[in-house]
């Protein structure tokens, strides 16, 4: 059974069709790309899949792990599994990163039916995680995302996926506003994450950020469908050649 | 009224009243006749066996309050009260003796556990006698002097602080044990003529706290009180007196948690603080009277009078309040500024749900020299609720070198409530500094929704953001409250959106 299957997919907007039956299937342990154009549907895929409301879906199917992902609220949906990586993670003043993230991991294993993490054991935790990928402990004890740079936010993105350990996890536009050592360390922390058991699903415009995460898969979006899938050669002939040839195909 | 008559309809009211009450005076609660007369104030003095002067004091007060009007300036809407139709004192009913909590009603303990104040606590809160050679459940580093229904029924901690010659006790028994400290200070601060609220107060209070800390003392544990209203139509008056002689500290809490009512329940503190030299006076209140239905039916009304005197060189007082309860909030805990280089502070959280009306703010009066006030105000209104920062700065022409900073911040959660900010500043001399800094916002969509993609429910993550947005205030309040504070906060948000 596939991790993800998203069939024939219809999403509106207010009264505008932005995705006109979108198909993907991702298999654990896959790297998927997905690029295309600026309104081609790219985030509007990865909101629809964690359930970010004002999306409207009209037809088609989400199933993760067998489950209809459409019936489940936006939390359950990430108790299950679900990560969405966001392009511009927000902050959240007054709460202390430390204190996020451990109200965030016992509510999804709450949800779970697990124990929730006493502070000690919590602060265990964190710590080896942030220390495996190199996070400075003052980070996590900076207010959410306050004050942080657009590597360091990437970075709390990336510390999230390994304390929460979710098997589906979509970037969106990770590289948007990093340099290229902030891009190169934040992709070390994602390949680091990368296991047989856990897919990822990486949203980007360039080629760029594909050269540090090698996808098994690329596809290529335009105008609300997928137009093209192929292998990681696909990204670079798009480089190349840019998108105008998919536009006319779609 | 020629006297004759009068003595004829006292003689009258008071078989009716024997009739009625009597019974309910033996058994259930001692309750003074309903309605607001001479009568009632000598009923509830002589009920404390209250020294003439005391009953004189109150008599003054009510002839006052005859002469006053309700007054109308704050944003806050509700129906006339019928002044008549309250009752103005009523001791507890003698409560059955627990061995045990599992005799407490389970939807008391429910409400307990969400706020997550320990089960020793509960147990004492809810009268627990403790079983032969188990621990007393009032161990606690707290002093806890409960108040229900206007009388003070349970005093803890006593000797302790006796041998710090600290008084700590209800101000009835302060009247008749340390009259000269009442008689010194009582009235002092909040004048009996000050507002129609506090002159009422004056005239009918029936209990509270009396704080005196001599000179030189640190009390040694935080003073804590909970307030709370079991009678229906209960006017509750409270009154409290807390002294800090010259480089005495003290910390006073004062928390409330009341049960659903459906009629509307006034209530009217009055809190007085006085700070000598060098004294420090920190009070904190974490406030949770019921706020009325979801149909905005019911609650209580809360006007209150506080008001701290800095009456000392040197001297400091702090506010902090958290308020969630209420239909109606009417409060300004304010500092008056009277010693030279005097401090005073106010950090508050104003939650508003519902169709709960907030009108609350402070007022710094700097009248010495030097002297220097902060207010930190956080109002956070939902559902379809009005919350108003109502503040007044203001420095005396003597006032030199006078310095504030204000910071008031407003967050809307949802579309059908209001944030107002009022405030007013005066400065009578050149030599003032005053800051004030005021923003308003909503609580963001994007960032409601990154909090669920980590896994938590739409209420909790307004419980996190609101915690974050109060977080400097809370900081202000002592440990324990801190905790209980924040989760009273996520209770009183709960179906505040979607």
């Amino acid at each position: 059974m596939a991790l993800l299957e998203v069939k024939d997919l219809k999403v509106r907007v207010e009264e505008r069709e932005i995705l006109h039956g979108l198909n993907l299937t991702v298999n654990e342990g896959e790297i998927h790309a997905i690029m295309g154009p600026n309104g081609s549907g790219k985030s509007t895929l990865s909101h629809v899949i964690a359930g970010k409301p004002g999306y409207e879906v009209t037809d088609g199917q989400i199933l993760f792990k067998g489950e209809d992902l459409l019936e489940m609220a936006p939390e359950e949906r990430a108790a299950k599994g679900v990560f969405l990586a966001f392009q511009y993670p927000v902050e959240i003043p007054g709460v202390a990163t430390m204190t996020f993230l451990r109200t965030a991991l016992n509510a999804q294993r709450k949800a779970r039916g697990e124990s929730e993490y006493s502070t000690p054991d919590f602060l265990k935790k964190v710590r080896e995680v942030s220390k495996s990928l190199n996070i400075p402990q003052d980070m996590l004890k900076r207010g959410v995302n306050v004050g942080f740079s657009g590597g360091e936010k990437k970075r709390n993105e990336v510390l999230q996926m390994a304390l929460f350990e979710p098997s589906l996890c979509i970037l969106d536009e990770m590289d948007s506003g990093l340099d290229i050592d902030a891009l190169r360390i934040a992709a070390d922390g994602v390949n680091a994450l990368h296991s047989p058991k856990r897919a990822m699903v990486v949203i980007t415009h360039y080629q760029r950020l594909l050269n540090y995460i090698v996808p098994d898969i690329v596809h290529v979006m335009s105008k609300g469908r997928v137009v093209k899938s192929g292998g990681k050669e696909l990204a670079l002939e798009l480089e190349a050649s840019g998108y105008a040839q998919f536009e006319d195909a779609a | 009224m020629p006297a004759v008559q009068e003595t004829v309809e006292r003689v009258k009211r008071i078989d009716v009243d024997q009739y009625r009450y009597g019974f309910e005076t033996l058994i259930e609660s001692d309750k003074a006749p309903k309605g607001l007369s001479e009568e009632t104030v000598k009923f509830i003095s002589e009920k404390k066996n209250e020294p003439a002067w005391m009953l004189q004091w109150r008599l003054e007060a009510y002839r006052r309050w005859l002469t006053m009007t309700e007054p109308t300036w704050a944003r806050v809407d509700y129906p006339k009260i019928d002044f008549q139709d309250l009752y103005y004192y009523s001791a507890p009913k003698p409560k059955k003796t627990i061995t045990s909590l599992d005799e407490i009603d389970p939807e008391i303990l429910k409400t307990y556990e969400k706020l997550g104040i320990p089960l020793r606590e509960v147990a004492m809160l809810e009268g627990v006698e403790p079983k032969p050679g188990e621990e007393d459940p009032t161990r606690r580093k707290i002093a806890v002097d409960a108040v229900f229904d206007s009388v003070s029924v349970a005093t803890t901690f006593k000797a302790e602080l006796k041998k710090a010659g600290v008084i700590f006790m209800p101000i009835s028994e302060a009247i008749r044990e340390h009259p000269e400290l009442v008689q010194k200070y009582l009235g002092s601060v909040v004048p009996t003529s000050d507002n129609f609220y506090a002159t009422l107060n004056s005239a009918v209070f029936s209990d509270g706290s009396f704080v005196y800390v001599p000179p030189g003392v640190r009390c040694p544990m935080e003073l804590s009180t909970y307030f709370r209203i079991n009678e229906r139509n209960t006017g509750q008056f409270e009154r409290t007196l807390i002294i800090a002689d010259k480089g005495a500290y003290v910390s006073y809490l004062e928390g409330c948690t009341a049960p659903q009512r459906d009629e509307n329940q006034l209530h009217a503190a009055v809190v007085e603080l006085v700070a000598h030299d060098d004294a420090e006076i920190k009070y904190s209140t974490v406030q949770n009277w019921y706020p009325g239905n979801s149909e905005g039916k019911g609650g209580i009304y809360n006007f209150v009078t506080k008001r701290g005197d800095c009456r000392g060189d040197r001297s400091k007082i702090s506010w902090t309040q958290v308020e969630t309860g209420s239909a109606i909030t009417w409060k300004y805990p304010s500092c008056i500024l009277r010693g030279d280089n005097s401090s005073g502070e106010f950090y508050s959280i104003a939650i508003s749900n519902g169709y709960q009306q907030v009108d609350s703010g402070t007022k710094m009066i700097h009248l010495g020299k030097n002297t220097s006030s902060r207010i930190i105000s956080k109002g956070i209104a939902a559902g379809k609720s009005q919350n108003t920062y109502r503040g007044l700065v203001t420095a005396h022409r003597k006032a030199t070198g006078a310095r504030n900073f204000t910071a008031c911040d407003s967050l809307l959660i949802g579309d059908k409530c209001g944030a107002h900010t009022v405030p007013y500043i005066e400065a009578k001399n050149s030599s003032a500094t005053f800051e004030h800094e005021a923003t308003t916002s909503k609580i963001s969509e994007d960032v409601l929704f990154y909090c669920i993609q980590r896994g938590l429910s739409q209420e909790e993550a307004v419980g996190l953001v609101v915690n974050g947005f109060v977080k400097d205030v809370l900081q202000q309040l002592p440990m324990e409250f801190a905790v209980e504070a924040q989760k009273l906060i996520s209770i009183s948000l709960e179906g505040s959106v979607g």
